[in-house]
């Protein structure tokens, strides 16, 4: 889970970077250049798979996990007063991990499906036809109840690595007195920065839409 | 004060077990809340009723018999030995609600009793530095800086209640396990075996049927002897560099 | 009776080394052909179970506890001593010999105290290797402690932990050899009672304390490793299940039963708070270093404090009495166990006791954090001021601590030669169950210095001389004399089921108790032993007619356990009297008012009762027939103590 969850988090600084192009106001070109790079660069197709396998483990192994320790405990207790001994986030990485699970299957279906198989108009740069991602992005979001679930999923994602983050470093056996704050430090900035980012762009497009 | 008390009874493994619920006047804050039920069984005797059974024995939070689910908390509102949590912990006409440790791995034997060979099959496994008694060299041949000896015995107060494995929301047994691991480890007279102790000793704690560690911190908040999360850490290191590097196959 | 102690000749620093070279050995191809059964798992069972195992017998472990690490030996804080001489500081093998004899008040074999002392230093090395995390200096040496009745630092620790650390080394030692299929291991099964065949022990009967069966084990030699009888006076520092029981049917099968009065009262426990009180918790002596122990001169002003009128810190110096202090200016507070316990005992029946129950005297820190601020007093009791509040609920570094003696330790025990084997042969006990290190009186941090020594490093030669004669084949356990042992056990657990009276077990454990402290406690005369011994007489009967038993013996039953404890109390206790009445001197814990200073201190009668008493049993209500054992001193000259 760990070294899973720490990849998985390396993709989301990348996608952000991509995300963050959405803004600049140039309609879109920059964007669908970027789609354009990220879908057709064998490097970057590469490393896809690797994310795609990444992602397959992590939910995967996360039902083996739950399964195997739902049978530590058959009997379940009749009163628990978890909160008073761990974060409500530690005790439901599973609620959220299906909460993001969600999210990541319609957001793939909208938006990664499309760019791949769909039937996206193009538009020509510079000479070069390229798939037109940006305006169905931009589309999607101006729709309000779209930007609302979007805005619900990063929630959920920012809850994940609140416990994500530091626990896939203890797991990975870097617990130390001097580096554990950095590390607690770094995964709450993190866990607010990057989530936060992702739903900003929806927010500022849904805002401009209107 | 007056309680009243919600308790797990279960005549045997096979029994399927049920809440019975008990009341109490005349309790005393200054008694221990194992006194508190020496007082509920001696009422029950007398009235010709099985005594609720439980697992105490030392009664000075070093034994690590005692072993009490109360209000959902292993051993209680406060982080100590459920024999050393007393009535004042309380308020008059509390409900207390008193269940065994559950876990696979712990069977319930009766009542409140439950069955924890599974942590000695653990150590069994290869909790221990594999020396005969005599022939060992002098115990001043080899300085141990104090603060590695301090470390190893923070790590070595573990009493085996197994507090963490009824914490722990998944029932797993790591933070006892990494305690002994990370005691040996620390030390210089724990090297010889240190790899093939970390293999041994998880592949038994799996072999248990307890559940996996998600570092929720639960075992180490209410483990009564405070052993740090940093063992387990320590022993995911043993158990990487061990799997890496041991020609076990 | 002709009691063979079985000391070897010689001078006294070569009689071990000796002996060993003298004993014989069993090939080490024939060891597997034998098999040893140990019950206790302790310092001294843990350790002796071990060793065993590695040298390659065949070995039964059993203990009532769920886990073999559960056993009392885990409580114990201070420290372990041995010979080492780290410190530099005069210490010596001879040193730790003649502390140790002193200290038990000239009540103990010069040969096997002597062994002890050899012993403690290969202790030490031994517990380091198995990774013992003892406290060390700075520059990685093991650091060293001093403790009450020597003047040397010679005190091993592990924080305030030392018997759970030693208890857990010696744990894994066992653990290891149940991997390696050596030793078996019987977890919550009791042993209650010893199989002889020919004279000879060949084997125990045990109930299995889950499902109610009675099983019988056969083996070549037995060794008891039980423990004390503390839980005769129901309050103690011992765990709740500590008990006679192994010890004491051994004991009616005719082992002898060595100096049975001989307990050791401990001055720094909390005290009882009310009738509820189940047990006794200690609190390290070492506060007697900064404490000052008082109760206020007048009972009046201890009758308001008593009542919640008066603050114990509003009372003026000029009306406290500092008792200790008073009457022995040179050691103060810091007199032996015994003197303060004792002390403490008669301003309490003057009636200035305090506390509701009027059972305490204050251990006053307020001077010491004056003089020193609360941070040093508190970097040097900080969780023992801490486990004070948590169990009485008021703040030590406010108003003054409150203590009173309890019943911590028993010198006396099953009678043992030099090589720790009782007077049946094939039964050996060792540790605390055995009578044969301490005397009268034991120094602080040498239970488990003996707990190890005879595990490790005793029995594991002693029992080969004994082991070497017997045949290969041992005694079945099919055969009639376990047939006969069943049925006796199944017919005692009967009856006490089928009683049904009125009383609980905990009424008797109770009312025993309160005899045993009030007669038998820290002081004890003739007239007052004598009524103790007919109450018990009465109490024993009308436990037979009264008790109550709840549920059936094919169960998880606590009343049944604890029934068939308090039943072998009840006869224990009656023993202890009998030895009490006997030894009409005063010696280490024991105290005969009749036998005392014209100051009111011990006094021992060195003509008149310089031996070992060893009790015979019977029968069912007839009298125990004493055996003398003397103690001969050639290397130590008795004196009496003194520490005015």
């Amino acid at each position: 889970m760990a070294l899973t969850g720490l990849f998985l988090i390396s993709f989301l600084v990348v996608h952000l970077i991509g995300n963050l192009q959405l803004l600049a106001n140039d309609g879109g070109e920059s964007f669908n250049l970027y789609a354009k790079f990220m879908t057709t660069n064998p490097v970057i197709k590469t490393t896809s798979y690797l994310l795609y396998a990444t992602f397959i483990i992590h939910i995967v192994w996360a039902i083996l996990l739950s399964a195997q320790n739902r049978k530590a405990r058959t009997v379940r207790y009749a009163v628990t007063a978890g909160s008073t001994n761990s974060s409500w986030t530690s005790r439901n990485m599973g609620i959220l991990g299906t909460i993001i699970l969600v999210f990541l299957i319609i957001h793939l279906k909208n938006f990664w499906y499309e760019m791949h198989w769909g039937g996206i108009a193009k538009v020509v740069y510079d000479g070069v036809e390229v798939k037109d991602l940006y305006t169905v992005v931009e589309v999607a979001y101006t729709q309000w109840w779209y930007v609302a679930f979007y805005v619900a999923a990063m929630v959920g994602v920012m809850f994940h690595l609140f416990h994500g983050f530091k626990s896939a470093f203890q797991t990975l056996g870097l617990n130390h007195p001097k580096y554990n704050p950095v590390i607690n430090t770094i995964g709450t900035l993190f866990s607010i920065i990057v989530p936060g980012a992702f739903a900003a762009i929806p927010i500022i497009m849904y805002v401009k839409s209107v | 004060m007056r309680i009243t008390l919600k308790v797990w009874r279960q005549k045997n493994t096979q029994d399927k077990g049920n809440f019975k619920t008990y009341k109490l006047d005349n309790i005393s804050p200054d008694m221990s809340f194992l006194e508190m039920f020496d007082v509920l069984n001696e009422q029950l005797v007398r009235q010709g009723e099985d005594p609720v059974h439980f697992d105490h024995d030392c009664r000075e939070g070093i034994c690590g018999m005692c072993s009490l689910y109360i209000n959902g908390k292993p051993h209680g509102p406060k982080q100590t030995t459920t024999c050393q949590l007393h009535m004042r912990s309380f308020n008059d006409g509390d409900t207390i609600t008193v269940e065994p440790w559950r876990a696979t791995a712990f069977p319930v034997l009766k009542d409140l009793v439950v069955d924890r060979t599974s942590f000695d099959r653990v150590i069994q496994a290869g909790g221990y530095i594999s020396i005969n008694t005599g022939g060992v060299p002098d115990a001043n041949e080899i300085p141990i800086p104090k603060k590695d000896a301090d470390k190893a015995m923070d790590a070595a107060a573990c009493i085996g209640c197994g507090a963490c494995v009824a914490a722990c929301k998944n029932a797993s047994a790591m933070l006892f396990v990494s305690a002994k691991i990370s005691q040996f480890s620390l030390l210089p007279q724990g090297q010889t075996e240190r790899k093939t102790r970390a293999e041994k000793m998880i592949a038994q704690m799996d072999s248990e049927g307890f559940g996996a560690c998600t570092n929720t911190g639960a075992c180490s908040a209410e483990c009564p002897k405070e052993i740090s999360l940093t063992n387990i850490a320590r022993m995911n290191r043993e158990y990487f560099t061990a799997k890496v590097g041991s020609d076990n196959v | 009776m002709k009691l063979d102690s079985k000391i070897p000749g010689g001078p006294l620093a070569e009689k071990w080394s000796k002996h060993k070279f003298n004993v014989k050995l069993v090939n080490p191809a024939n060891k597997r052909k034998y098999d040893i059964i140990v019950v206790g798992t302790g310092l001294a069972g843990a350790s002796a179970a071990a060793s065993f195992g590695e040298l390659g017998y065949n070995v039964k472990a059993f203990c009532f506890q769920d886990s073999p690490r559960r056993a009392h030996s885990i409580a114990a804080q201070g420290g372990i001593n041995a010979a080492k001489n780290y410190q530099n500081d005069g210490d010596s093998v001879f040193r730790l010999f003649y502390d140790t004899i002193k200290g038990g008040d000239y009540r103990s074999r010069e040969g096997n105290v002597y062994r002890l002392a050899e012993v403690s230093v290969d202790i030490i090395d031994q517990c380091v290797a198995q990774g013992v995390p003892f406290a060390r200096e700075y520059g990685g040496l093991l650091a060293n402690r001093s403790f009450g009745g020597a003047q040397v630092s010679r005190t091993f620790y592990a924080k305030g932990q030392t018997g759970q650390q030693l208890l857990l080394g010696a744990y894994s030692a066992l653990s290891r050899q149940v991997s390696n299929g050596k030793v078996k291991l019987h977890a919550r099964e009791e042993m209650i009672d010893l199989v002889m065949k020919d004279g000879k022990a060949v084997g125990i009967i045990t109930r299995n304390l889950v499902t109610g069966k009675i099983e019988s084990h056969s083996a070549h030699a037995v060794v008891l490793a039980t423990g004390g009888y503390g839980n005769v006076f129901f309050l103690s520092t011992n765990a709740m299940g500590s008990n006679v029981t192994a010890a004491w049917r051994a004991h009616k099968k005719g082992a002898l039963f060595a100096n049975p009065c001989f307990t050791q009262i401990h001055p720094t426990c909390i005290p009882v708070s009310g009738d509820h009180q189940s047990k006794l918790t200690l609190m390290s002596e070492s506060l007697r270093n900064d404490g000052r122990v008082w109760v206020p001169k007048s009972k009046e002003d201890a009758e308001k404090i008593r009542k919640g009128e008066l603050k114990p810190t509003d009372l003026p110096e000029d009306k406290r009495d500092y008792y200790l202090e008073e009457r022995y200016p040179s050691f103060g507070n810091l007199v032996p166990r015994d003197v303060a316990s004792r002390n403490a005992k008669n301003v309490c029946d003057e009636g200035r006791g305090v506390a509701k129950t009027g059972l305490a005297v204050y251990l006053d820190f307020a001077d010491a954090i004056k003089r020193d601020s609360r941070k040093v007093i508190e970097s040097k009791y900080g969780n023992l001021f801490d486990m004070y509040q948590q169990i009485t609920g008021e703040n030590p570094y406010e108003t003054p601590m409150m203590i009173y003696p309890a019943v911590h330790y028993t010198m006396g025990g099953l009678w043992v030669d030099y090589n720790l084997m009782t007077n049946i042969p094939g039964l050996y006990a060792i540790g605390e169950a055995n009578f044969s290190d301490h005397g009268a009186n034991r120094l602080g941090a040498s239970a488990l210095m003996q707990g190890l020594a005879d595990g490790y490093f005793v029995i594991p030669y002693t029992i080969g001389d004994y082991l070497a004669t017997l045949p290969y084949e041992k005694v079945s356990s099919d055969d009639e004399v376990f047939k006969q042992a069943e049925n006796d056990i199944e017919e005692k657990i009967q009856k006490l089921l089928s009683i049904k009276g009125e009383k609980t077990v905990d009424d008797f454990h109770k009312a025993l108790g309160h005899i045993m402290w009030e007669y038998c406690g820290m002081s004890r005369n003739e007239e007052g032993l004598k009524k103790a011994k007919q109450e018990i007489k009465k109490l024993k009967e009308e436990f037979w007619q009264n008790v109550n038993v709840i549920g059936g013996n094919d169960e998880l039953n606590q009343s049944l356990e604890k029934a068939n404890r308090v039943a072998d109390f009840l006869e224990l206790g009656e023993l202890m009297i009998d030895d009490a009445l006997d030894r009409s001197e005063s010696c280490g814990g024991h105290f005969r008012e009749e036998s005392q200073t014209e100051e009111g201190e011990a006094k021992r009668k060195d003509d008149e009762f310089s031996y070992v008493s060893a009790w015979e049993y019977q029968g069912e209500n007839a009298e125990e027939v004493l055996h003398k054992e003397d103690l001969v001193f050639e290397n130590v000259k008795l004196t009496q103590r003194s520490y005015k």
